[in-house]
């Protein structure tokens, strides 16, 4: 394989294309609302109406707008693509004949919207475009080009400069700078080093990681073909949850493809580069999204977390040296490869640069996903891409960052989205789940609600954690149940303290965060479900405290 | 008084792996391992292939895995036991799984799984007492679009309310 073999199948494949297209997204969400029926429907269709020589309907990704779904989109109708919302496999005839200018009432979306308008998309680029399971869609539109690049140009230190001058930090939440990672195991001494991609999206509510694996599963292969590249790896492991099966199936076919055309494999682009990529299956363990409990899940070991230092780029899977990004950090790679760094820090805000994919669900009008640019504002994404709360009520708060985030009221909206910003709130980016609740949502309720899931997500190896979210989880049941005392409340801020500072891994020190800000924001919602102090008038409060231990 | 101990598991083994032989199922467990090269780190992939096969992960299962990746069955064990994905007690004839993620959660999620509970008289991760249905939560299947989604026999149907979830049941049972 050499990149005139690579523009060769490019050519030859656009060559192929037909007039018009009906991409029919075939992602997890739209494929549980039969998009598989509806594709067989509109290709019998073509054929019956006598379209087939200008009409081809093919399979992509994900568009999206999943709460619109099953969507078609149509292009080379006009100028501005045509997108068909809630789909049914019945209306297939009537689709088709609208592309002859018959009647069609399925419902029309609107491409100039602000879901679509404002979006950036880079991760998601491909998405909703290229078939996934067709090496070729991938290639037509540019891709391998980078790694082309990287492997017959550039050196190594080249390669990790040009990640560190665009300012990508890690998007599984953290945010550590990607390109100092990459530094420090590309140092690390040993022959053997190894490439992780973190798919492990443990995060209730969030799903682009399934989607971009689903939908474009060859653009996180070539980014951690680059990766291994730079940082002198020779074999990675994508690691993948099982409730994804459709991804899984969608990365096994990619990697076979590009083992067939030489892109993975031995001896890459005819150069002494070798990269092998195995999947590893998760077996629905949330801590296995923590980098060492993930190895240890590689390792084929219960999916303890361990202490770091040493951290995985010294001393990783089977102690070598050990590279783990999560799959939107792989995703980016490839972009910034072919424009350049300068121009992904061209993108966002001073810390915080390039784009960020985000998952808008709850109660809002316009599910799905999402991607903008680092720094818009939370107003914007809500109220104006997502429409706000449905049926007339208020936006009362949005939690971002899963079980390890915090909620954001409303009368912040006008925060700017970047990682700094949202700490400051007391919550954080996280891999991009955005939940966002209405004023009929009981706080209390939610806070437990990601309690419940730590307390049973906990893999038990450290006390803190272990004991301390079941103490947590009785003393918000308490509360719930208006038997708690104000006594109990501070309790619990002195238990999320505890444990938040004495936890061995990220699954313990962030688990009482939901509570903190929901605290820091609603208190009013917990003080309201308070109990007055059986022991007497004066003990409604924390200084009675001490007193009554001595007792 | 090692020994001792031992023998009796070693006879277990020796009648297990001659059970194991009449069964088809092992056969394919075994070129399953091969293919990892019974590597002791692919025990996750190995164990997954033995649920798709027998449906749940009883002991002497997770005993013929141990012996045949040289592992201790503690470890096998361990390991069968720590990730949710592994079922270690038979399923009844059909599963619903309904999704508790956040998006699914304020969207109602809660209702759907004490609609069913009540009906059926099963908490989740039981099963009907004639073996028909079990009921499942699964932490978040990834489909928070399409809230709340349930998934039965592995279908995922989404916007789901406790009618249609019982609707959908009722033609099972």
């Amino acid at each position: 394989m050499q990149l005139d073999d690579l523009t060769a199948i490019a050519g030859k494949h656009i060559g192929s294309r037909k007039k018009i297209t009906l991409r029919t997204c075939m992602s997890a969400g739209c494929m549980s609302s039969q998009a598989d029926m509806i594709k067989k429907n509109l290709e019998a269709e073509v054929k019956a109406q006598g379209m087939d020589a200008e009409v081809e309907v093919r399979r992509v990704g994900c568009m999206g707008f999943c709460g619109q779904g099953p969507l078609i989109g149509v292009d080379g109708l006009s100028a501005k693509e045509k997108l068909f919302e809630f789909v049914k496999p019945e209306n297939a005839a009537a689709i088709v004949g609208s592309l002859k200018g018959g009647a069609c009432d399925v419902q029309v979306g609107d491409p100039d919207h602000p879901f679509f308008a404002k979006q950036m998309r880079i991760v998601r680029a491909n998405g909703g475009i290229v078939d996934p399971e067709r090496i070729e869609d991938y290639i037509a539109i540019g891709g391998y080009k980078a790694l082309h690049h990287v492997l017959t140009e550039l050196q190594p230190s080249q390669v990790v400069e040009e990640v560190t001058k665009s300012g990508l930090r890690g998007r599984g939440g953290a945010g550590f700078p990607t390109g100092l990672k990459w530094g420090t195991v590309a140092k690390s001494p040993g022959a053997k080093k190894y490439i992780v991609c973190n798919g492990d999206e443990g995060d209730p509510g969030a799903f682009m990681d399934r989607s971009v694996l689903e939908s474009d599963p060859h653009i996180v292969l070539e980014g951690m073909a680059i990766a291994a590249f730079a940082v002198g790896a020779d074999q990675g492991y994508l690691y993948v949850r099982a409730e994804y099966p459709l991804a899984i199936s969608r990365l096994q076919t990619a990697i076979k493809q590009a083992k067939a055309l030489g892109l993975l494999g031995a001896g890459i682009f005819e150069t002494p580069f070798n990269f092998n990529v195995d999947i590893r299956i998760g077996a629905g363990a949330f801590v296995c999204g923590e980098e060492t409990a993930l190895m240890a899940s590689v390792e084929g070991k219960r999916g303890t977390p361990r202490p770091r230092p040493p951290f995985p780029a010294e001393s990783g899977l089977w102690g070598c040296p050990t590279l783990i990004n999560n799959v939107e950090s792989f995703a980016n790679i490839s972009a910034i490869i072919n424009k350049g760094g300068k121009w992904y820090a061209s993108i966002g805000t001073e810390k915080s640069k390039g784009t960020k994919v985000f998952a808008l669900t709850g109660k809002i009008k316009n599910n799905g996903l999402i991607e903008v640019p680092m720094g818009i504002p939370l107003r914007q994404i809500i109220m104006e891409m997502g429409g706000g709360a449905p049926d007339g009520r208020q936006v009362k708060s949005v939690q971002t960052g899963g079980p390890s985030g915090g909620c954001i009221p409303a009368d912040y909206l006008d925060t700017p989205v970047d990682y700094e910003s949202l700490n400051k709130l007391g919550s954080i980016m996280g891999s991009g789940g955005m939940v966002v609740m209405d004023d009929s949502t009981n706080m209390v309720e939610i806070a437990k609600f990601y309690m419940e899931f730590c307390m049973e997500e906990s893999c038990g190896k450290c006390i803190p954690c272990r004991a301390g979210t079941v103490q947590m989880f009785n003393l918000l049941e308490k509360i719930t149940q208006r038997k708690a005392t104000a006594r109990d409340l501070a309790k619990l801020e002195e238990l999320c303290d505890m444990v938040k500072n004495t936890s061995l891994c990220g699954l313990g020190q962030t688990a009482p965060n939901p509570v903190v800000s929901t605290l820091k924001y609603f208190r009013k919602e917990y003080e309201e479900l308070l109990q007055p102090d059986p022991f007497g008038p004066h003990s409604n409060g924390v200084a009675q405290q001490p007193e009554l231990a001595t007792k | 008084m090692n020994a001792a101990v031992a023998t009796p598991q070693k006879n277990k083994i020796q009648a297990l792996l001659k059970h194991a032989s009449g069964d088809k199922r092992f056969k394919i467990l075994e070129v399953h391992m091969k293919k990892h090269q019974f590597r002791q780190d692919a025990l996750i992939e190995v164990l997954h292939k033995a649920q798709e096969l027998f449906g749940f992960l009883e002991d002497d299962l997770l005993l013929f895995v141990a012996t045949k990746l040289k592992l201790p069955p503690s470890r096998v064990y361990g390991v069968a036991t720590f990730y949710h994905f592994f079922q270690l007690k038979p399923q009844g004839e059909h599963t619903c799984v309904v999704c508790l993620g956040t998006a699914c959660y304020v969207k109602g999620a809660d209702k759907i799984i004490s609609g069913i509970q009540e009906k059926y008289k099963i908490k989740s991760g039981e099963t009907t007492a004639d073996n028909k249905l079990s009921l499942l939560t699964a932490r978040c299947i990834g489909a928070c679009g399409i809230a709340p989604a349930v998934t039965y026999d592995g279908h995922v149907a989404p916007k789901q309310t406790p009618e249609l979830a019982l609707e959908k049941i009722k033609t099972w049972i």
